[in-house]
Formats: C-alpha cells, structure tokens, sequence
C-alpha cells in the first residue's frame, strides 16, 4: 500500500487548479464503517464454527480493510479536490430523542475525519496482511482477525462521528476490544490481567468524558460537533470556569486512552497482548484517539487557556518521562511501548500550544514507523521463540523477548533489520524520514508559541529517544550474539507476508514526512500543503487563539529561525546515534537468567519510578478494602443479614412468640377473656 | 331501718361470706355445700324481693336438682377424699382478688347510673291481682309461649346428649 | 333496696370470677359459674320489680339453661375423668402449640 504521499500530490496538482468543484459529495461513506464490521461476523463465525478453515478468514479478515481504505482513499482525493470543503454530514438514523436531547447515527466526513480514517485503514491493512504470517500456528486465528476487524469497526466510528455520544461509542469499544485483544491468549493469568488493567484505567478516563458531554449539554443544549463549535464561543466566557472544567474532563479521557500521565500505566502491561495488536492499537490507532478528540475539540480548548497549558504540560513531562523509562528497559517490546507513550506526550505537546496540524501530522507519521518498530520486533520474537523452542531451550515470553538473550541478528533477519534502522532513524527525526518533519514542526511551534521550559523538554526528549532507540538497535541486531550455537541455527528470516508489511510501513515511513515541508527548510522547496489541506478544520480555533493570544512568532527562544534548529536538531541526533552506537558496540551483555537486576538510578529506572507499586498501595488496596468491606459488611451483613435475613427471622419470631399463646390450658385462656371483659367494660364505661 | 331490710342486709351477708368460702374450700364436697348455702340464701333475697315463684324455683331446680347433679358426680368420679393440694399459693390469689377488685369496680361504675324510682312497685300490684304463681305463669305462657317450647326442646337434647357423652364404650 | 341489691349481684359475680380463675379443680369452677349464673339472676330480678314482669320470666329461662348446660358440662367431665383419672385442668392439654 502506498498511503498518504502519492495522494498527497495528487492533491496538490488538483489544488493547484481546482476552483471549479464547489461542495465536497462523500462516497459511500457508511461502507467506510459497514466493510469492518462485516468482517466480524463473518470471521466471528467461523471462529464459533469452525475455526480450522482459516483460507477464508485469510481472505476477509484484510479484504474488508482493503476495501475501507479503497473507500477511504477515494473521499480524500474528493475532499482534496474541493478548496476549503465544508464537512458533509450524513445522519442514517436518530438514535435518542429524549425530551431537548436529539443525538443521531450520524457522521461527519471532513478533512480531519478523513486523514484519520486513511491512517487507520491504511495502517490496519498492512497489520492484518503481517498477521497472517505472525498468526499462522495459532488455534485462535480466525477469534484474532473477528476481533481486529471489530476494533477497526470501532475506531472507524470514532473518527467518523459527528457527535459526541457516537465517538463516545467508538471510544469505549476500542477499549473493550483492546481488553479483548491484549488479552488474547487469556488462559495466562498474567494476559487476562494486563487487559483487565487496561480495561480500568481507560473507564476512569471514560468517566471524564462521560462529564464532559453532560456538562457541555448542560450549557449548550446539543452534543452535535458542528452545533457545539458554533454555540461554543458565545455559550462559553473566555478561560471561564466552565469550558475549562469541560475541556479538562475531556483531557481527563484522553490521559486514559493516550496513555499520558497518570493514566498511562496500563500501555506497558498491553504488550502481553500478540504483537500486531501492539503495532496496531497501542500504537498507531486507538491511543492517537485522545489526539484526535482534542484537535476535534479545538475550539473549546481555545477558548481555555487553562486547559491548553495542562495539556501542552503533561504531554512534554510524559515525554520526557517514559523517554528515561524506555533507556533502561529489557523487553524488546517494553522499550517501544515506553517510545509510544513518550511520542504520544509529543502531540499533546502540540496540540496543548495550538499547533494542531503539527499534531495531527506526527499522528500519521508516528503510525508509520512505530507500527514497523512494533511489527519488526515481532518478526524477532517469531524468530527467537521459534529457535529457543527447537533448540529444546527456555521458549517462555520472558526468554524470547529479553533483548540480553538476543544480539548479532542482523544477519539472520536481513529485511527485518533494515527497516528497522529506517524505523528508527524515523523515531530519531533524521533528513529526510517522515519522523524529522513532523517532531521538528513539533518542536518548532512549541518554542514559537513561547513556552520555553517546554521546548526545552521536547529537546533534551528528542536527545533521549534517540539514545534509546540506538541502545535498541544495539542489543538486538549488534554485538556477541547471546543466542546460543544450538539455537542459532534455527533462527530464520521473517516468511513473506510479515517482510512485505515490513516493507510497506518502512516506505510510508520515509515518505509520509514529504507532505508538508515548510518553507525555512534549506535547499528545500516549501511544500506546505497539508497545512492548507487540514485548515478549515482548525480555523474556527486558530481564529481565537490569535484573538486572544497573538500570532506566534517566527524566532525560537535562544534565537534562531526554523531551518536553523531543524538543522541543529537532525545533527544532534546523528551525533547521539553514533555516540551511543559506538558505546554500545562493544559491550558484552550476559543472557537474562545470569543478568543481575540494574541498581541505584538505573534501577529506578528499570523499574519505571516504582509508579505501579504506588497506585498499588495508595489506590487499588485501599479500594479492594473498601470493596471488600461492602461486600462482607453492607452486603452479607446488613442487607442479606439483617434485612431479608432478619425480617424472615423477625416474623418467625413474632409467629413463635403468638403461638406460645396457644397453650392449651383453660386456665389461661380464661385469664384472657376476663382480661377482655374488663377491658371492654373499662371502654364502655369511660 | 324496718324488719325487711335487715334481713336482706342478713342474707346478703350469709350468701357473701358462703360463696367465699365456697371457693376457697380444698374438698369440693364443702364447696358444694357452701353453694347451696348460698343459693338459700339467694331464694330468701328473691322473697324479698316480691319473686316468690321464683324463690321456689330457684331452691326446688338449682338447689335441689343441679346441686345435686353435681354432688352425684362428685361422689361417682370418688372425689371426696382428695389430697392432691388443689388451690393455689398466694401470690395468684392477690391477682386473681386483683382482678375480681377491678372488675367489681368496673360493675359499681356501670350499674350506679341505675336509679330507683322511689315507691313505685308494680309487681306488687301485679301478683296482688294475679296472685303469685299466675303472675308469672300466665305471661309466660301467653307472651313467651314459643321460647318456653324452645326451652324445653333445649332441656331435651341435654338429656340425650348427657346420656351419650356419659355413656361408657363397651 | 335496688342499690344494695346491684351491689350484692355485682360482688357475687367477682367472687365467681375470682374463683373459676383461681380453681383447678374443673368441677369447683363449674360452680363458681353457677354462682355468676345466679347473681345475673338477682340483677334481673331487682331490676324487674320497676321494670316489669319480664324480667323474672327471663331468670326461668337462665334457670333452664343453667341446667342444660350442667348436665351437658357434668357428663363431659366425667367422660374426661376417664381419660384423664383427674379433674385437674392442668391436665388437659392436648391443644397444646
């Protein structure tokens, strides 16, 4: 597949000359949606049947995304082709009619849904033609393609909706089926638990957004986007307390789904799941959800200043945070997680200073090479497991995954090892990969927005990744190889369908940076044509922004212009690359089992800040306390024991006490009627 | 205070403390006895009281007959000489004398609203015309002619079912 | 002599009641409900000297009925002594809970 460049220029050649094409018709847009869920139920069924007869999920389970993306691709060249195209909003049916509140099925294709739609159905191509290989010999192939097909389903409705509630839909499914998926092989307790835990987290995110929509239909009366947007700037005062509260609550959401602070602890756990799904979810589509949803709600972020800063904050701090994390990490997988994470801080970062295109840009290109990160480091597991387990040796995940196991694979792996370089010279942000272009406008408007202290996180982050994902390369593909002799010879090289996606994500890796190239690149000629492309989408709120914050400026802080520090920066990597390359090199690593445990800072950060100990002991312990304490207390004692229980125990109790007037002895009963007789006469007579 | 009243005060004493000790005695022979004593007395009151027929009734039926019904069974069921200690300690008897006080209480508030009317007495015109026994057979006989049937229809089935109930099975 | 005699029939009832409470020998309470029987009979008695004949017509038909019901009561008793051996009501007491 050859994604966003080659349209990207058709584009260009149609905005060239394109005055004539006035309103933007969508495509069979539902299909877009409908194609996925389709494969569902037909993989579904299979897998509930008969899931030995893989031929045909083979063939629908990447068929359908084929297809979406086809669709998706199509309305792009047709949006592109419409200079400042107004959103085309197709409602199918009204979903809740309850008093004010009218929320349809509808969606909203516009020029933001659609780069979205393209990255994900692009993207998720390619993964589920690489899980075709990766997948192969395992029971549970057609319940994996059944449940990826449902969570592009999702993920579609998320990005296409035109409201809120129906993102909200999208939302959580992608975060059931991230349960489900990360979960997949669920008969390890370890597995099941880790999707547990993403499942949680993520619902306390879910709850800020569930607050969010109820406040903004407080004030405003609708939760359609483009009602909301445009009540927005009279509904609410500026920096006021309400819209700041909403837009806080909606980051609240995103800190769950995006993995940022403190909410990002269940990413790293997520890597239990099968690497596709690590490629594909955790990287590429749903944890760009949270960016997505804050750029779609541009406009009430900029109408609170606030908000923008906690956001532009806590995005540089993760970065910079998981950075560390990712340099003293084992796991082949766990270092790309704590990468992911980190990236994801980048965006907030950009969107959190107003630079909304910059975000959506490194988005789509970040889905490109951490995808391929992910996927190569899966054509290594495969490899690693698949020798361990011939050579009669430890085949286990801990074993198979540990990067001091691995070294001098390069040779082994060949394609593998390519585009994993290409990957990782894209995390790096050298000339000419997709990922200089998109950190660099990144770090740019950071610093043009005047946030120094940020810009020079996103600095010294940028230092760090690079130095992390050297270490990376290093330990896999370098060095004394710590794989056996025994084992070594069955290592092979990845089979076609895994090295074709390889190749496919490296070469959307070099290419999709080539989209916007701005104009203080030298030698370069200004290219500037996603930021025209993706405008309308963001004018409403870059309109405020320059209202009440001024225009950004054209100097970096320690002075300098764009080119300049792009410049620098592309250098300080390369030099960070050989620097650490060159340390690292010659270093002899032992083998996990005989490998002590890191100490002192580096085992602070082997073990990521203890942060997990902490929720453990301040959050979930006390929690189960109390949970504990409702069960056994309120639960078994006062409802099961005293009220049901005790009104059962209460009546047979009245009834015994009444039946003991039964005695049978004509004494008694004669005290009681003369006991009445006086009684009564007593009554008659007052 | 005239001859009359003093009698009354007599026998009304005499039935009081009898039925007293009526109730009080261990054999039930003397308490059988102490009820005849008292329904004597009862039939002197009646005198008195201008209900000579039924003074006679009340000594020949109550006294003569039912009495000694009772006193039969008494002696059939061989319970003269019994030790088993039959009334009780006396603590029940202050709660039962409790109660008895109560319920007397209760009747002299009821019955205080009754008022003589002073010097009115029909029913010695009344037996001075018909003379004793008419005066209460003819009315019962004329007015109450269907209940006395009933009556005796009554008398007749406790007949029969004493003689059931009684009856040995053989 | 109304008053005294109300007075009379109401202090012979409590003594009657008195003694079926306080009596466990069934046959002695039998007769402290021929007592109250009997004082009834005086109050209707007293009374129907200003009321008219029908009072002394209605202490007959007590009369009657009090002795149905002795004979009737007498039998049962004996027909429970056989059972029993005594006349102790805290004998009986089949109808127990």
């Amino acid at each position: 597949m050859v994604g966003a460049p080659l349209f990207g220029l058709l584009g260009a050649v149609l905005q060239e000359g394109a005055e004539h094409a006035d309103v933007f018709v969508p495509f069979l847009p539902a299909w877009m949606i409908l194609l996925p869920f389709i494969g569902f139920v037909i993989n579904g069924l299979v897998a509930y049947t008969a899931p030995e007869r893989k031929k045909l999920v083979t063939f629908v389970g990447p068929g359908v995304l084929g297809l979406a993306f086809l669709l998706a691709a199509i309305n792009f060249v047709l949006i592109a082709g419409v200079h400042d195209a107004e959103p085309a909003i197709r409602s199918y049916w009204t979903w809740i009619e309850v008093g004010q509140l009218r929320i349809d099925a509808a969606l909203q294709i516009d020029q933001l849904s659609l780069i979205m739609a393209l990255v994900v159905t692009s993207v998720s191509f390619i993964i589920h033609i690489y899980s075709i290989g990766y997948m192969a010999e395992d029971p549970g192939y057609a319940r994996f393609f059944a449940y990826l097909n449902l969570f592009v389903f999702f993920m579609l409705v998320l990005v296409l909706a035109a409201n809120f509630p129906l993102m909200f839909v999208g939302w959580e499914g992608v975060g059931f089926c991230s349960y489900i998926l990360i979960g997949f092989w669920f008969t390890q307790p370890v597995k099941a638990e880790a999707g547990q835990k993403a499942f949680i987290v993520n619902r306390i995110g879910d709850f800020g957004f569930l607050v969010a929509m109820f406040m903004i239909f407080a004030y405003l009366g609708t939760l359609d986007f483009q009602s909301v947007f445009a009540l927005a700037p009279t509904g609410f005062a500026y920096g006021g307390a309400a819209i700041t509260l909403i837009t806080l609550f909606l980051f609240l959401g995103c800190t769950g789904k995006s993995a940022q602070l403190p909410l990002y602890v269940w990413l790293p756990d997520a890597m239990h799941g099968p690497t596709p799904v690590s490629a594909l979810i955790h990287a590429a589509t749903m944890v760009t959800a949270g960016v997505y949803l804050v750029a779609r709600s541009s406009v009430l972020f900029a109408l609170a200043p606030f908000s923008m800063n906690v956001v532009a904050i806590i995005g540089g701090v993760t970065a910079l945070f998981a950075g560390t994390i990712a340099i003293q990490q084992y796991d082949i997988k766990r270092v790309i997680a704590y990468s992911t994470i980190s990236q994801l801080g980048y965006m907030f970062l950009a969107v959190g200073v107003g630079a909304y295109t910059a975000g959506i840009f490194h988005l789509g290109t970040h889905a490109f090479f951490k995808a391929l990160l992910f996927l190569a480091s899966g054509a290594v597991i495969h490899a690693m497991h698949h020798a361990l387990h011939h050579a009669g040796e430890d085949s286990s995940e801990d074993a198979s995954q540990d990067m001091r196991n691995m070294g001098g694979l390069k040779s082994k792996v060949p394609t593998t090892f390519r585009t994993a370089w290409i990957a990782s010279l894209a995390l790096a942000g050298v000339f000419p990969l997709a990922g200089f272009f998109s950190k660099d406008e990144i770090i740019w408007s950071v610093g043009a927005r005047g946030q120094t202290v940020l810009w020079v996180v996103a600095l010294i982050t940028a230092l760090l990744t690079a130095g992390y994902i050297t270490r990376w390369l290093v330990m896999v593909f370098y060095g004394q190889s710590r794989v056996s002799d025994k084992a070594r010879q069955y290592l092979h090289a990845a089979p076609l369908v895994m090295a074709g996606a390889l190749v496919a994500l490296a070469v959307g890796s070099v290419v999709t940076g080539w989209i916007n190239i701005p104009e203080a690149l030298p030698l370069l000629p200004e290219f500037t044509w996603f930021h025209h492309f993706l405008h309308p989408a963001f004018a409403d709120a870059e309109h405020i922004i320059v209202e009440h914050m001024g225009e950004a400026a054209h100097v970096a802080p320690f002075g300098g212009g764009e080119g300049t520090w792009a410049v620098a920066s592309t250098v300080a990597a390369i030099l960070v690359i050989a620097i650490v390359f060159q340390a690292l090199k010659g270093k002899k690593y032992l083998p996990a089992r005989e490998s002590a445990e890191p100490t002192g800072i580096a085992g602070l950060l082997y073990h990521k800040y203890y942060v997990d100990e902490l929720y453990d002991l301040t959050i979930v312990r006390p929690f189960k306390r109390l949970c504990v304490f409702c069960w056994r207390v309120i639960d078994q004692g006062l409802i099961d024991g005293a009220l049901v229980n005790g009104t059962a125990y209460s009546t047979r109790f009245g009834g015994w006490v009444l039946s003991r007037f039964q005695t049978g002895y004509i004494g008694t009963y004669v005290l009681i009627i003369v006991l009445g007789v006086l009684i009564i006469l007593g009554a008659v007579i007052t | 205070m005239d001859l009359s009243q003093l009698v009354f005060y007599l026998c009304a004493g005499l039935a009081v403390a009898s039925s007293v000790l009526m109730i009080t005695r261990k054999n039930p022979v003397y308490s059988a006895m102490f009820l005849v004593l008292t329904l004597f007395s009862l039939a002197a009151i009646y005198v008195l009281l201008n209900a000579h027929f039924l003074a006679a009734l009340q000594v020949l039926v109550y006294a003569g007959a039912i009495l000694v019904l009772f006193l039969f069974v008494i002696m059939l069921l061989n319970l003269g000489h019994d030790v088993e200690p039959d009334v009780r300690p006396l603590i029940a008897w202050v709660f039962g004398g409790g109660l008895g006080l109560v319920l007397l209480a209760e009747l002299v508030v009821a019955l205080r609203t009754v008022e003589a009317t002073p010097g009115v007495d029909l029913l010695s015109v009344w037996f001075q015309e018909k003379g004793a026994v008419a005066g209460v057979a003819e009315p019962l006989f004329r007015t109450q002619l269907i209940a006395v049937e009933v009556a005796g229809l009554l008398l007749l089935v406790a007949m029969v079912g004493a003689v059931v109930l009684a009856k040995r099975k053989s | 002599m109304l008053q005294e005699s109300l007075a009379l029939s109401g202090i012979l009832f409590s003594i009657g009641v008195v003694g079926v409470l306080l009596r466990r020998n069934v046959i002695v309470i039998f007769m402290s409900i021929e007592l109250m029987l009997n004082a009834v009979n005086l109050t209707f008695v007293a009374l129907s000297r200003s009321a008219g004949i029908e009072g002394q017509l209605f202490v007959i038909f007590v009369m009657t009925v009090a002795a149905a019901e002795a004979a009737i009561g007498l039998a049962i008793i004996i027909s429970i002594f056989r059972h029993y051996e005594s006349v102790d009501i805290r004998k009986f007491r089949l109808l127990r809970w």
